[in-house]
């Protein structure tokens, strides 16, 4: 059976997370690493897909940093969105030659792995035609942008677990005029732990892959 | 001429969009080297150039979807004279069903054995005469030696700081750093010339010009690994959380040092595995726990949730760091079921095998300093447990037993608890009965 390497970041800069991206997708191509699985938090940003719209920024630079939130231009798929504490963000560095070599396969299965994570915290989520990400009765709870390059994955998608959705009045998410939503607005009082445990349960079943545990520890005793 | 296709990015995908040229017309791209990019349902991806030569045309511009197999681009061959022929050969990493030229075999003028793609942005110097100049201190990793090839460095200017003198990934970039860091250093980034040296003549910097030598610094930084960072925010997190308050008791662990040196050896047979005090200890915490539930409790905000199954963590030392895996369903297990459980969890702790669920559900922890020779430690409570017991060596010691020295096992037990929740007392009461357990220690090991 594969194995993927889960790391449980915490909260991380964009920018540095997207550096550590680089470097282990640069490795994974060369094959020096096998697949791993990054799960972390951002402190609030801005970020803006390669063939994102600038007019879907509805406030101005200033105005974001004036709200302590950065801005970034970056190089995965899908439009403008906004990450922040409470939401949960994953960025799994596969080769997708030892899965599928199937890039729109790998986003529905990225779609599933949330879908059944959100089924163990009793809400029920689903697709929309069209429309990646996951939604919940119309709204979406989590998106997905993602880049690959020579069958590497890098980015991927980021679950609203209590994120504070009134940052998402900056900025038209991902350019869709429709409204998102969070498992604490749906009255799922999760920690964002929790969440992040047992969607890499799920992720392992639905890549069908052994989730190995890096020792970074869940607490530590010590004196 | 070679034509560039709309590749097919997975089996239910009939078209995909090209967002972005890398390439301009005209300009020369490596085979391998990413020439446009397609984006399919909020996937971009990059697409290699089949074959290395001069973009000739482009057919398909930026914006436009485009069916699979579709002629997005022609490539004119170019390079290696005039009788450059199709190459047909695709490399494994590239993207399946892209029906270029069907014949002949790659007659490639340079055989070049790595397939990643910076390798042929830049002409490559000969790889061994960067080997020659590596010092003698072991082997270096290939991304090391790829870093050097990109950045032309001459590997025996720098000291590495690896195990065994090994020159790691941090050494380049330092070296690298310093590099820019002086003004007047050559560092020709452009090896224009593919020719012999590719280190460019040592034009040497105004004067021998030292490295800033790391070893006057008065401090170095460096950034915490990741675990260090997580056990940082864990402690800071668990200190700010509960009530912390300690109770150390002495326990008499005579009775069970007598068992286990009875049973030791025939463990050691049977299961192949030496059996220790903590399934002990492990074992008296379960009775304890089950007699004090709130022991084996949580708070969430005014509730008190209490577990039903008793899941110890156990604290695992590892080489930079700690875990805490967890045994399920402890009070389901004897000694020898303990002892079992908590060899398989350190090994694979230490061996970075463990699952997620392996160290989830800990609903209380036990903590074995004594195994570092520590008598006595106030151990930090794994949030959100409420307790957690810390573990001092069990030594021969002189102890008072009516009015007469006798030689004892003696060990130390002490139990940091959350006083939001457990009150002294009842911290004691739970000490109290675990220590009994020990000292009239009644069940068999085998």
């Amino acid at each position: 059976m594969r194995s993927c390497q889960l790391r449980e970041l915490g909260r991380v800069d964009y920018g540095k997370a997207y550096e550590l991206q680089q470097q282990l997708a640069a490795e994974r191509k060369q094959g020096l690493i096998g697949d791993h699985l990054l799960l972390l938090e951002h402190p609030h940003v801005v970020t803006l897909g390669r063939n994102g719209h600038m007019e879907h920024l509805l406030a101005p630079p200033e105005v974001l940093s004036r709200a302590g939130i950065s801005f970034h231009p970056t190089d995965r798929g899908g439009d403008i969105t906004y990450h922040g504490p409470g939401q949960l963000v994953g960025y799994p560095i596969l080769d997708l030659r030892e899965w599928k070599r199937d890039v729109v396969g790998y986003v529905r299965a990225i779609e599933q792995v949330i879908i059944d994570t959100l089924a163990d915290f009793g809400i029920s989520a689903g697709r929309v035609p069209k429309l990646t990400g996951v939604w919940v009765d119309g709204r979406k709870i989590a998106a997905i942008g993602v880049h690959i390059s020579r069958w590497v994955t890098s980015h991927g998608f980021a679950l609203n677990v209590n994120t504070d959705l009134s940052y998402f009045q900056y900025i038209v998410p991902c350019g869709l005029t429709k409204s998102v939503t969070s498992m604490a607005q749906l009255g799922c009082a999760a920690d964002l732990n929790d969440v992040a445990r047992c969607l890499a349960g799920h992720f392992g079943r639905v890549f069908d892959c052994e989730m190995l545990l890096e020792p970074a520890v869940l607490a530590a005793p010590g004196k | 001429m070679t034509d560039v296709v709309m590749p097919q990015m997975g089996e239910s995908i009939v078209e995909g969009t090209l967002t972005k040229w890398l390439k301009k017309p005209g300009e020369h791209v490596d085979r391998d080297e990413p020439l446009f990019e397609i984006s399919t349902d909020k996937v971009d991806t990059e697409i290699p150039s089949p074959t290395a030569g001069t973009l000739s045309e482009v057919l398909v511009e930026e914006g436009k979807t485009v069916g699979i197999n579709t002629v997005v681009a022609r490539i004119e061959e170019g390079g290696n004279g005039a009788g450059a022929r199709p190459k047909a050969a695709q490399p494994a990493a590239q993207p399946p069903a892209q029906p270029v030229q069907a014949p002949p075999p790659p007659r490639q003028s340079a055989p070049q054995p790595e397939p990643p793609e910076q390798e042929t942005i830049q002409p490559t110097p000969a790889p061994h005469q960067i080997e020659d100049t590596a010092p003698a201190t072991g082997p270096l990793s290939p991304l090391v030696r790829k870093m050097a090839r990109e950045h032309n460095i001459d590997l025996s200017r720098i000291t590495g700081t690896g195990s065994g003198g090994r020159i790691t990934k941090q050494d380049i970039e330092t070296y690298l750093a310093q590099q820019k860091a002086q003004p007047a250093a050559p560092a020709p980034k452009t090896p224009a010339a593919p020719a012999p040296a590719p280190r460019a003549p040592r034009v040497e910097p105004p004067s021998p010009g030292p490295l800033p030598p790391s070893g006057q610094a008065r401090t170095r930084i460096e950034p915490m690994s990741t675990m260090r960072i997580k056990i940082a925010e864990h402690m800071v997190l668990s200190k700010r959380t509960s009530a912390h308050v300690t109770t150390i008791h002495k326990v008499d662990m005579t009775k069970v040092a007598k068992v286990r040196e009875r049973n030791k050896a025939n463990v050691q047979a049977q299961y192949g595995f030496s059996l220790t005090y903590l399934p002990f200890i492990t074992r008296a915490s379960v009775v304890a726990l089950r007699q004090y539930p709130i022991v084996n409790a949580s708070i969430d905000g005014n509730n008190i949730i209490y577990h039903n199954e008793i899941n110890i963590g156990v604290a695992v030392a590892l080489e930079n760091g700690l875990i805490v895996p967890v045994i399920r369903n402890a009070d389901e297990k004897n000694v020898l079921g303990l002892q079992r459980a908590i060899v398989d969890l350190a090994g694979r702790a230490r061996s970075r095998q463990l699952k997620p669920e392996e160290v989830q559900g800990g609903t209380f922890s036990i903590t074995n300093f004594g195994s570092f020779g520590s008598m006595v430690g106030t151990p930090i409570i794994n949030q959100p447990q409420v307790a957690i017991l810390g573990v001092g060596t069990v030594e021969k010691t002189p102890v008072v037993i009516d009015d007469a020295i006798a030689i004892r096992s003696i060990s130390y037990l002490s139990l940091t608890f959350d006083h939001r929740l457990i009150d002294g007392a009842l911290a004691d009461q739970f000490m109290t009965k675990a220590k009994q357990v020990l000292e009239d220690w009644s069940e068999d090991v085998l």
